[in-house]
């Protein structure tokens, strides 16, 4: 999927420029004298933003370095294994491929709560050390496993207590009640953590979602199954 | 109140965690600063790593964005989102969020300063924003950081999520502040 979205954002993209070169988009009239301007600004765009990518890899290593320190303490002093234990009864109903004891528990929950408590900066440490950890869980290291797919929608989706950044803006746009929007994107956020939930739970099931097992009974169908995943 | 404890609560849990983590570390006999070290020295693999998603992925926004195809999308949808109560200006936020925080960020600010903060356009879009998440940056990062390229099923499921999200918002803004 990521595939065909990934190329049709750059097509369309491409397509709507190259048409704003001949057409006023305003009134829709074509233009006697063809601009090259909205071209030229997506080149330059593309240049500026991928600059950017980079320079927002190299801005994570410090908080990077950080998060994975302090976690490597928590893992060895067992104390990642005691938050593991604590949400058991949860957290096997959500991750079920994972083992209960695994220190992989231990680092979702981490990575869940940052993000539920609104530190966003140290939310993406904490889940990519979640994703380590799931990966040495992963059969088909290429492929996202079950638990990595539902640590992904629930990290996206997850539940906001503290909107900080947003009650800025409104308190500097001299909003009368800044925070007024705690309460609806609290339950804003419940639904759709709850709607990530169900839908992955219901899409993993599905046989063009089917996770490639590799060897046993199922490789048969593994490679009949292949060429339509490859365009997936 | 509510807020307030919530703000206390988010002012204290990093410092609050970098103190424990290593105290129980250190109770646990573990030569904490060594033991620090170690882990922090994958920082810099993992950050080199997600470099290539996160190019491809930038890449792939910034065209999107600067051709003005956010626009035209927001122009043909407008009909059919008016129908759950969604003004037509908070269209282009609710097609910027998965894509980009910052892009999305600039029309929240660019809403709350044209419409006011307290209106209902103003409502909707900062709370729209607080409910919803950057995805395919996201997608990019965790996924890039160890090289899983078939994603399977996560797209699907954390885009429905965040339509989840933004018909939500519209519909509880329409309901609380309506």
């Amino acid at each position: 999927m990521i595939n065909v979205i990934w190329l049709a954002m750059i097509l369309i993209g491409v397509t709507i420029a190259s048409a704003d070169c001949l057409v006023d988009f305003v009134d829709g009239s074509i233009l006697w004298n063809p601009t090259l301007e909205p071209l030229v600004n997506l080149t330059s765009g593309v240049f500026d933003s991928v600059k950017f990518a980079v320079t927002l890899a190299i801005g994570l290593v410090g908080i990077m370095s950080l998060w994975l320190g302090l976690m490597k303490i928590a893992e060895k002093s067992g104390l990642i294994n005691i938050v593991a234990k604590a949400v058991k009864p949860v957290m096997i109903r959500l991750f079920p491929e994972v083992p209960p004891d695994h220190p992989a528990m231990g680092s979702i929950v981490m990575a869940i709560a940052a993000s539920v408590l609104g530190l966003g900066n140290s939310a993406t440490p904490l889940g990519l050390k979640a994703m380590q950890e799931l990966q040495t869980l992963n059969k088909v290291k290429d492929t996202a496993s079950n638990a990595m797919c539902m640590l992904m929608a629930m990290s996206t989706s997850s539940v906001t207590l503290i909107p900080a950044t947003i009650i800025g803006i409104r308190a500097a746009a001299n909003s009368s009640n800044a925070s007024e929007i705690i309460a609806p994107v609290i339950l804003a956020t419940g639904i759709s953590t709850t709607v990530a939930i169900v839908m992955t739970k219901i899409l993993e099931k599905l046989p063009r979602y089917r996770y490639p097992e590799t060897g046993g009974e199922t490789s048969l169908a593994e490679n009949q199954q292949n060429p339509s995943q490859e365009n997936a | 109140m509510f807020e307030t404890i919530l703000n206390v609560i988010s002012a204290l849990a990093i410092p609050l965690i970098i103190v424990l983590i290593p105290l129980y570390g250190y109770r646990k006999g573990l030569k904490v600063y060594e033991v620090f070290t170690v882990g922090a020295k994958e920082g810099f693999d993992v950050a080199l790593r997600i470099i290539p998603y996160l190019v491809a992925i930038f890449a792939a926004i910034s065209i999107f964005r600067t051709s003005g195809a956010m626009q035209v999308l927001s122009w043909i949808m407008s009909p059919l989102t008016s129908l759950i109560g969604m003004p037509g200006d908070v269209l282009p936020l609710a097609f910027m969020r998965p894509l980009s925080g910052s892009g999305a960020l600039g029309i929240l600010s660019e809403l709350v300063k044209t419409h006011g903060p307290d209106s209902t356009i103003g409502r909707m879009a900062s709370i729209m924003m607080g409910s919803t998440e950057t995805t395919f940056y996201v997608l990019a990062v965790y996924f890039g950081s160890v090289s899983v390229t078939n994603s399977r099923h996560a797209v699907p499921a954390a885009l429905t999520a965040d339509l989840a999200g933004i018909i939500s918002s519209v519909v509880l803004t329409n309901i609380i502040f309506g």
